[in-house]
C-alpha cells in the first residue's frame, strides 16, 4: 500500500477510497489542479517556504495519509462484524474493598438496565468501567465482556468505534446549523451512503418523540429543550456507531420518554439509564442499585413493579394531555380531569 | 523519572484533568510534579499546591512561550530529578496554535474541548497534528453527534493518536488516562540533545525587538504582507 501514493494518480486514489477527499480537507491540501499527479509528486511542489509557513510535515502526512485510509477501510468493512449482542459486567469491590455482592450482570441487545443510587455513589466510574472495558485494571476491579468475551482493545483507541454514546441532562447543541445541516455533517462523518434518506429517517423519529414538530430548516440552537433532547436521541439511536448508550435522566418535558427508550432498543443498542424517576427506573429489565462506589443489588424490575408502572404511566399521560391543552390555548377544567381518573359513577380512582 | 508533555489552547481544561490524573497515579505509590508554562498569568499554581503537587510555574512574559519552554525544559528536567518525581508533567498553552512543544521519544498530550467547534482541528497546527494522545473534554454539556463529528475530525488530522473523551469535572476518562502515562522501565535524566518533533514559528521581526511605531519604514527582518488579491500581484 505504501507505493500507492507514489504509483498512482491523486485521481485514482480518490476513486478507489472516496473518503480520503475528507482527509485532504481536514488537512487543508488543496489538490486541485493536481489529479493527475501522484500523491507524493502533489507533496513535492510545496517551494521550502510554503513547507515552513504552513507547518507542512511531508513524512508525516504520508504516514498519516496511509493509516487514515486503514482505519477507514477497517471501519467500513467491518461494520457488520461490530455487532454487540451482549454486555457482561463482572464483580469487582465497592470504595472500602469489599467484594460486591453479585457475580455477574448480563444485558442483551434491546434490553434496558437502570442505575439507582445517590449521588456520588459511583455512577461516574461504572459508566467508565464500562466504556473503558475494563479488566480488572480500574479502581474498582470489574471487567466488562461483550459477547461474553474479554473486548478487544479497539474499543479503548479507536476513535471510530467507541463503545459508548452518552446523552447527559447538560448537554446542548453549540454549532450554529440548522437541523438539516447538523444531520448532514454528521452522516458524512459517518460515511452513511444515502445522506437524505437518514435524514429523512431521524427528523421523523425526532418528531414522533417531540411534544412539538420542528422542521428542517429550523435552527438546532433555537430547538426547546424537549425538541433537542428528541433530536439527540433519534440521531443516537440511527446514526451513532456506538452499541451502549448511557443515558443520565431524560426530563419529563416535551418528549415521550417511553417511545424514545423504545426508539433506541429497536436499534438494537443496550441502553442504561441512571435516574430517579420511577417510570424510567421501572421501564427497565433490572436495575443496578449502587452504593458506596459498589454495586450493592441487581433488583429484576417484578410483575408487581409492572403493574404500578402501567398505572404511573396512566398518570403521566393526564399530566401530558393537560400539558398539550395549555400549549393549544385550552382551558383546564375539573370535569375532564374527574373523567379520566374516576371510574365512571363512582368516586374511585382509576389507578 | 518519565516525563510527558501537556499542551492545548487556553481554558480546554488541561489542568483539570491534569489533577484528575494525577489523583489516580497516587493510588498507585506514583509521585508526580508539575510545571506549569504560560504567558502573562496563571494561577493555577495555587491549585497543584492545594493538591500536595510539587509545581513550578514559569511565565514567560514578552518571550513566545513555547520558545520559552523549550529554552527551559532541560532545566526542567534537573528540578523534577532533584525533587526525585517518578513522573513529570509539564503544561503550557500554545497561545498560536502553531507551536507544539513535543519531543521526540517524550509522550505527548494535546487537550482540546468539544465547545471549540467542529473547524478548530483544521486550524490548530502541529500541536494537534503531532501529538501521541488527543484528549477531547466538555463531552457532557455538547450533543453526543457533536462529540462524534469533532472526534471524526481530530482523527483526520491525527490518525495514529490515541483519542480519548475525559470529562475535567467528574473525571470519567482520567484513570485510563494515568494508565498511559507512566512506564516504569523509562527513565528520563536529561532531555539535552533530544529533538523538537517540529521546528517552531520563525519570528525575529523589528516588532520582537520591541518596536512600536506603525509603518513600512520601521519594519525590519522577517516580515511578511498580507495577499489583498489586487490585479497589479
Amino acid at each position: 500500500m505504501n507505493n500507492m501514493l507514489y504509483n498512482i494518480s491523486i485521481r485514482e486514489l480518490l476513486q478507489k477510497y472516496p473518503f480520503t477527499l475528507g482527509y485532504f480537507e481536514e488537512n487543508r491540501l488543496d489538490v486541485k489542479g493536481f489529479e493527475g499527479n501522484t500523491f507524493i509528486e502533489y507533496l513535492n511542489h510545496f517551494t521550502q517556504e510554503e513547507v515552513e509557513e504552513w507547518a507542512i510535515d511531508r513524512e508525516k502526512i504520508i504516514k498519516d495519509l496511509l493509516e487514515y485510509i486503514d482505519k477507514m477501510m477497517d471501519f467500513l468493512g467491518l461494520e457488520d462484524n461490530h455487532n454487540v449482542e451482549s454486555l457482561t459486567i463482572i464483580a469487582g469491590r465497592d470504595k472500602d474493598g469489599n467484594p460486591e455482592k453479585f457475580r455477574e450482570i448480563n444485558i442483551n441487545k434491546s434490553q434496558i438496565v437502570s442505575i439507582v443510587g445517590p449521588t456520588g455513589s459511583g455512577k461516574s466510574r461504572l459508566l467508565a468501567d464500562i466504556e473503558w472495558a475494563a479488566r480488572r485494571d480500574t479502581p474498582t476491579g470489574r471487567a466488562i465482556l461483550i459477547n461474553g468475551e474479554i473486548p478487544d482493545t479497539k474499543w479503548r483507541f479507536s476513535s471510530n468505534n467507541k463503545l459508548v454514546a452518552q446523552l447527559s441532562q447538560n448537554m446542548n447543541f453549540v454549532m450554529d446549523l440548522t437541523v438539516e445541516e447538523f444531520l448532514k455533517l454528521h452522516a458524512q462523518s459517518r460515511m452513511v451512503g444515502n445522506i437524505d434518506k437518514v435524514v429523512q429517517e431521524i427528523i421523523k423519529a425526532g418528531n414522533n418523540l417531540a411534544g412539538e414538530e420542528f422542521q428542517l430548516d429550523t435552527n438546532i440552537t433555537s430547538l426547546s429543550g424537549g425538541q433537542s433532547r428528541a433530536l439527540m436521541i433519534a440521531d443516537t439511536a440511527i446514526l451513532s456507531s456506538s452499541p451502549i448508550v448511557l443515558i443520565d435522566e431524560i426530563e419529563n418535558a416535551g418528549i415521550d420518554r417511553k417511545k424514545a427508550l423504545e426508539l433506541l432498543i429497536s436499534s438494537d443498542k443496550i441502553v442504561l439509564i441512571a435516574t430517579h424517576d420511577p417510570i424510567l427506573a421501572l421501564m427497565a429489565d433490572k436495575r443496578i442499585v449502587i452504593k458506596n462506589g459498589g454495586i450493592d443489588r441487581v433488583i429484576e424490575t417484578s410483575e408487581e413493579e409492572k403493574k404500578v408502572l402501567r398505572e404511573l404511566e396512566k398518570m403521566d399521560r393526564i399530566i401530558q394531555n393537560m400539558r398539550n391543552d395549555l400549549r393549544n390555548g385550552l382551558s383546564i377544567d375539573n370535569e375532564k380531569l374527574t373523567k379520566q381518573i374516576l371510574v365512571p359513577g363512582t368516586n374511585l380512582l382509576t389507578y | 523519572m518519565n516525563l510527558v508533555t501537556v499542551s492545548g489552547p487556553p481554558s480546554t481544561g488541561k489542568t483539570s484533568v491534569i489533577l484528575k490524573v494525577i489523583e489516580a497515579l497516587k493510588l498507585r505509590d506514583i509521585f508526580v510534579g508539575v510545571v506549569k508554562f504560560d504567558c502573562l498569568y496563571t494561577d493555577d499554581d495555587i491549585l497543584y499546591e492545594k493538591a500536595n503537587i510539587p509545581v513550578i510555574k514559569g511565565l514567560s512574559g514578552s518571550l513566545c512561550p513555547d520558545h520559552y519552554f523549550v529554552s527551559n525544559i532541560e532545566e526542567v528536567v534537573k528540578w523534577g530529578r532533584k525533587k526525585k518525581l517518578d513522573l513529570l508533567i509539564t503544561e503550557s498553552a500554545g497561545l498560536c496554535n502553531r507551536c507544539s512543544p513535543y519531543i521526540d521519544g517524550i509522550t505527548s498530550i494535546c487537550v482540546i474541548d468539544n465547545l471549540s467547534g467542529v473547524n478548530t482541528p483544521k486550524k490548530i497546527g502541529p500541536m494537534l497534528k503531532a501529538a501521541d494522545i488527543v484528549v477531547i473534554t466538555k463531552g457532557d454539556i455538547v450533543s453526543q453527534a457533536e462529540r462524534e463529528v469533532f472526534l471524526s475530525r481530530v482523527n483526520s488530522v491525527n490518525p495514529k493518536a490515541t483519542t480519548m473523551h475525559i470529562n475535567g469535572l467528574t473525571g470519567q476518562g482520567a484513570y485510563e488516562l494515568s494508565t498511559l502515562l507512566y512506564d516504569e522501565k523509562q527513565d528520563i535524566d536529561r532531555v539535552q540533545g533530544n529533538r523538537l518533533r517540529f521546528p517552531m514559528p520563525s519570528a525575529l521581526c523589528s516588532y520582537c525587538l520591541g518596536e512600536i511605531r506603525i509603518g513600512e519604514d520601521y519594519q525590519m527582518g522577517n516580515v511578511r504582507k498580507i495577499k489583498l488579491g489586487d490585479e497589479d500581484e
